[in-house]
């Protein structure tokens, strides 16, 4: 298996705060990688790294072989990496349908995309299909804002994939939704995994991430801790250490 | 329910008949020069309103500096006219589109710094902008100074002279609607819906949001300029403090504020309203700035009473009165009639 999505040696500093040291991550393709690790180690950081939204000092990240170390979040997009945000984020005061819409990539010039409607019957139509397949078929019309926390996890879902990206990056798709709705989540995952998809969660809840991932790396402070299958990772000493708090961590 | 739509779409289509009707005999039905003249400024001020809105009222970055383009349009149309030698009457007006892409063209670099801030410090450079134009006009040599310029006056009698820059301003106010119109529909305009909702997730969706937002700003300057072109021609002179005038900004933002940011008719509707009521006040009370208390308690009342301004206001009213009346016709009201309820509600 090649690597899709790549960090590696990523430094990443806020003033006095090291937030990432040297940290390397790959993802291969077709595969369900997770992320974890106590707060604060570092994860949305990289997350935000990744897609753009911020710069490293040192590392790269490539994409396909290709550095997309420099390029903008709305590029990075275009290349094929989605991302889902920690705290949901929406466009609350436009349909569930827009939101879909918005997320549809089209290749013009801004006279066409200023004079063509928004939305072709064939994007709508794949736009309702991608609603249908998280279950929110029946709300195309209400405003976003209407629904409900797990309901908006999975329109942010749905938005990324009607843009077919090559790999989805999840943060804490799990965070304040309801049991049922996590099954529901995972399920649609493991679906689109099985269509080709690749996925990248970072997660705090165990269960989802054992019993979805191939492969877990595990960030603490900043750093790789670990990379290997859900086995190795819940027997690895230094994991249980790093949430535990063991005797190396005195310092903290 | 697509019966529904039809019917709310015939309906639509039905009023802009009827607008458009009305704006075509307006000046032939109210002759008197005066009626003409605040008709005139009414149009002028429905253009720029509704060319603002179409970038703020989308884009949520509230620009108070679009007198910056007025009065760009203003003075591009007064220096051509006066140095090319263009015959007062109908030729000055082809200076009118010029002088709309003239404004456009002082708004790229303007757009592309104010632009750079969000929010609140995107507010306070449009304004600096505005300033620093009006204090460039009033000191430059080819802008005359603080004495203006006098572009050629027409010589038409008052009845013609009013009519026929009314029915230009008419023009421009309906390309400047369709316009907006367009823009709204288009995927360009959703993707300046969803600058105001989250910028940072819009670029997350591939939306290029500093071309977006530079294009609307651009595209909003234009009508915006060519109001001002006409402005300059139909009073025969033009200086610093009214074409940069802060309270144009204001007017503007007010206008589109009181009739419903980021709707199509509101700002249409504020501006009649607002600028009709400041000329009625100005030719019964004298030119005063007495109107602008009308207009605070304006404000105020809408912010109070309806404040995501009167159309959105209006509209939300009309859907709860549909809904009551939806349900009242199943008797609610009377309890006699439960059976009746439940099969309505198994309807529905």
């Amino acid at each position: 298996m090649s690597a899709l999505l790549e960090a590696e040696g990523v430094c990443k500093s806020f003033g006095g705060l090291q937030a990432l040291t040297d940290t390397s991550l790959s993802v291969a393709q077709g595969q369900i990688a997770g992320l974890i690790g106590p707060n604060g180690s570092g994860k949305t950081t990289l997350f935000n790294v990744m897609t753009g939204y911020e710069r490293c000092h040192s590392g790269e990240i490539r994409l396909n072989g290709e550095s997309i170390t420099r390029a903008p979040p709305e590029r990075v997009f275009a290349l094929g990496v989605g991302r889902t945000f920690q705290i949901t984020r929406l466009f609350f005061r436009l349909t569930v349908l827009e939101n879909i819409l918005v997320a549809t990539q089209r290749h013009e010039g801004w006279i066409r995309s200023v004079a063509r409607r928004a939305g072709s019957d064939a994007e709508r139509r794949r736009a309702v299909e991608m609603l249908e397949f998280v279950g929110l078929g029946r709300l195309a019309a209400r405003p976003a804002g209407e629904l409900s926390y797990g309901q908006r996890k999975l329109l942010e879902l749905a938005s990324l994939l009607v843009a077919d990206p090559a790999v989805l990056l999840l943060d804490e798709p799990t965070a304040g939704v309801n049991p049922t709705l996590i099954n529901q989540l995972s399920e649609r995952i493991r679906e689109l995994n099985r269509a080709g998809k690749t996925f990248l969660v970072v997660e705090h809840n165990m269960e989802f991430v054992m019993g979805l991932c191939q492969q877990v790396t595990v960030l603490h402070q900043g750093r790789t801790l670990v990379t290997g299958t859900p086995e190795q990772v819940r027997a690895d000493p230094a994991v249980l250490d790093a949430y535990l708090g063991g005797a190396d961590d005195d310092d903290l | 329910m697509t019966a529904a739509v039809r019917a709310r779409r015939s309906v639509r289509a039905l009023l802009v008949v009827i607008a458009l009707a009305i704006l075509g005999v307006f000046p032939l039905v109210f002759s008197n020069p005066t009626t003409t003249t605040i008709a005139f400024y009414a149009l002028i001020f429905m253009v720029s309103a509704s060319a603002w809105n179409m970038f703020s009222g989308s884009s949520g970055y509230i620009a108070l500096g679009h007198a910056v383009y007025f009065g760009c349009g203003a003075y591009a149309l007064s220096l051509l006219a006066n140095h090319l030698g263009v015959a007062a009457g109908w030729p000055v007006f082809a200076l009118v589109p010029v002088a709309g892409i003239v404004a456009g063209l002082v708004a790229i670099p303007a757009g592309l710094i104010a632009l750079r801030a969000r929010r609140h410090t995107f507010v306070v450079i449009t304004i600096a902008w505005m300033f620093i134009f009006q204090l460039a006009a009033s000191n430059l040599g080819f802008t005359g100074g603080t004495s203006g310029l006098q572009p050629p006056t027409p010589l038409w009698g008052i009845d013609t002279y009013n009519r026929n820059f009314y029915y230009v301003a008419a023009v421009v106010l309906v390309l400047t609607v369709v316009l907006t119109w367009v823009v709204r529909r288009s995927r360009f305009g959703l993707q300046l819906l969803t600058i105001r909702d989250d910028e940072e997730r819009a670029r997350g969706l591939g939306v290029r949001v500093v071309r977006v937002k530079l294009i609307a700003f651009v595209l909003s300057a234009i009508p915006v300029g060519m109001a001002g072109a006409m402005y300059a021609y139909f009073l025969g002179q033009i200086f610093p403090q009214f074409a940069f005038d802060p309270l144009f900004d204001l007017s503007i933002a007010l206008m589109a504020f009181i009739g419903g940011l980021g709707t199509l008719a509101g700002p249409l509707l504020g501006a009649l309203v607002l600028e009709s009521l400041q000329q009625y006040f100005t030719v019964q009370y004298g030119a005063s700035q007495a109107y602008l208390i009308i207009y605070g308690v304006l404000f105020l009342v809408v912010v109070l009473l309806l404040p995501r301004g009167v159309i959105p206001s209006v509209e939300e009213l009309i859907g709860r009165w549909r809904t009551r009346s939806a349900g009242s016709d199943a008797g609610p009201e009377e309890p006699g009639r439960t059976g009746d309820v439940v099969k309505a509600a198994g309807v529905r």
